[in-house]
């Protein structure tokens, strides 16, 4: 009986590694050591915010769909969409969820060029996604079919409108990375802040496929 | 401690991390145009069937769901290069937790509404009623 592991009262009972010994030889931590590194740590935070994001958006999702047949006598959306406006814009949003993709390899090779172009190339997709949309709302409202014509139109604005307006943030968001590595180049922070941001603008990418599928495909099939 | 425990608890990964260390540029930007091409073919075929006469058409909405639940697994995969390797449990344990939340959230709204509405008197007998 002399490997009794956890003796004192300051052991580890659920081995979660935090000890202060380190080189304790039991406590078996993940790491092996330690708490996460930071930038784990902050990934995983911002990980765990973009799920209660998707969960938002479901709310907004789960209302659309209670609302999509109340029209109040005004159009339909099969009346309404124009596919082929929303293949482009998901072209433009792949292609710089792409782009974004490439963006971080970009860092993690420490290459400031690629960066810069990577980034260039995502905002000019993103930007061209929002006009897209902007168009597409505005041609909505100078037909009637604002969001106050009726329950569906107004489910359908909030919805979209909602993830429009996150691809706006994200693109603030984009041009605010590229000025701080401009400025201060590829810092510790500044790496994990582009790693949140790579995250966020490929969770929005995702948001947009359950999007067009619910709302525009099913809308102009239906 | 031995070497075959250190490699059991192997350090987390960060969701979106590349994992490009050691295996060179090329393969990390490969990821990403397998997912790109994986991601093109299942949004083609998702604007094809909708517009398509080919399939029987109450089929149309099931294979949309599909298709986009299809293109969200390669999009977490490629994209955000969330695995089930051990030094993700943690990503996948928080996505499954999310995912729950989304299906009680919008399965619940929607049958329940489906529920009132069937079992709602018809709006102009109410109004009659309440005259």
């Amino acid at each position: 009986m002399t490997a009794v592991p956890f003796s004192s009262g300051r052991a580890d009972p659920n081995q979660v590694g935090n000890d202060q010994a380190g080189g304790h030889g039991h406590a078996r931590a993940r790491s092996d050591g330690g708490p996460a590194p930071k930038r784990i740590v902050v990934s995983y935070g911002f990980w765990i915010f973009l799920l209660s994001d998707i969960v938002m958006f479901s709310a907004f999702f789960a209302t659309y769909a209670v609302l999509v047949g109340e029209t109040a006598g005004g159009p339909t959306g099969a009346q309404l969409f124009d596919l082929r406006n929303t293949g482009i814009e998901t072209a433009c949003l792949l292609a710089s969820s792409f782009t974004c993709g490439l963006a971080s390899i970009a860092v993690s090779v420490r290459n400031r060029m690629w960066f810069y172009a990577a980034m260039a190339v995502t905002c000019v997709f993103g930007l061209a996604f929002l006009g897209l949309e902007l168009k597409e709302f505005a041609s909505l409202v100078l037909r009637g079919a604002g969001p106050s014509r009726s329950a569906f139109l107004s489910a359908f604005f909030t919805l979209v409108g909602c993830h429009g307006l996150h691809v706006s943030a994200g693109i603030l968001w984009l041009l605010t990375m590229v000025a701080q590595v401009f400025a201060k180049g590829f810092r510790a922070d500044i790496e994990r802040r582009i790693l949140c941001f790579a995250l966020f603008w490929h969770a929005l990418d995702i948001i947009w496929v359950a999007l067009f599928t619910v709302v525009y495909l099913m809308g102009a099939s239906r | 401690m031995s070497l075959q425990d250190n490699q059991s608890f192997a350090p987390d990964s960060a969701p979106g991390d590349e994992q490009a260390e050691g295996h060179g540029v090329a393969s990390a930007v490969l990821v990403y145009v397998i997912g790109l091409v994986l991601a093109i073919v299942l949004t083609a075929t998702s604007f094809y069937i909708a517009g398509t006469d080919l399939v029987w058409a109450p089929s149309i909405p099931v294979a949309l769901v599909v298709l986009a639940i299809a293109q969200m697994g390669v999009h977490l995969v490629f994209f955000l290069h969330i695995t089930t390797g051990p030094d993700n449990t943690n990503n996948v344990m928080a996505l499954a937790f999310g995912v729950l939340i989304v299906v009680l959230l919008m399965g619940g709204s929607l049958w329940i509404m489906a529920h009132l509405n069937h079992n709602m008197m018809p709006m102009d007998q109410l109004m009659r009623m309440q005259r």
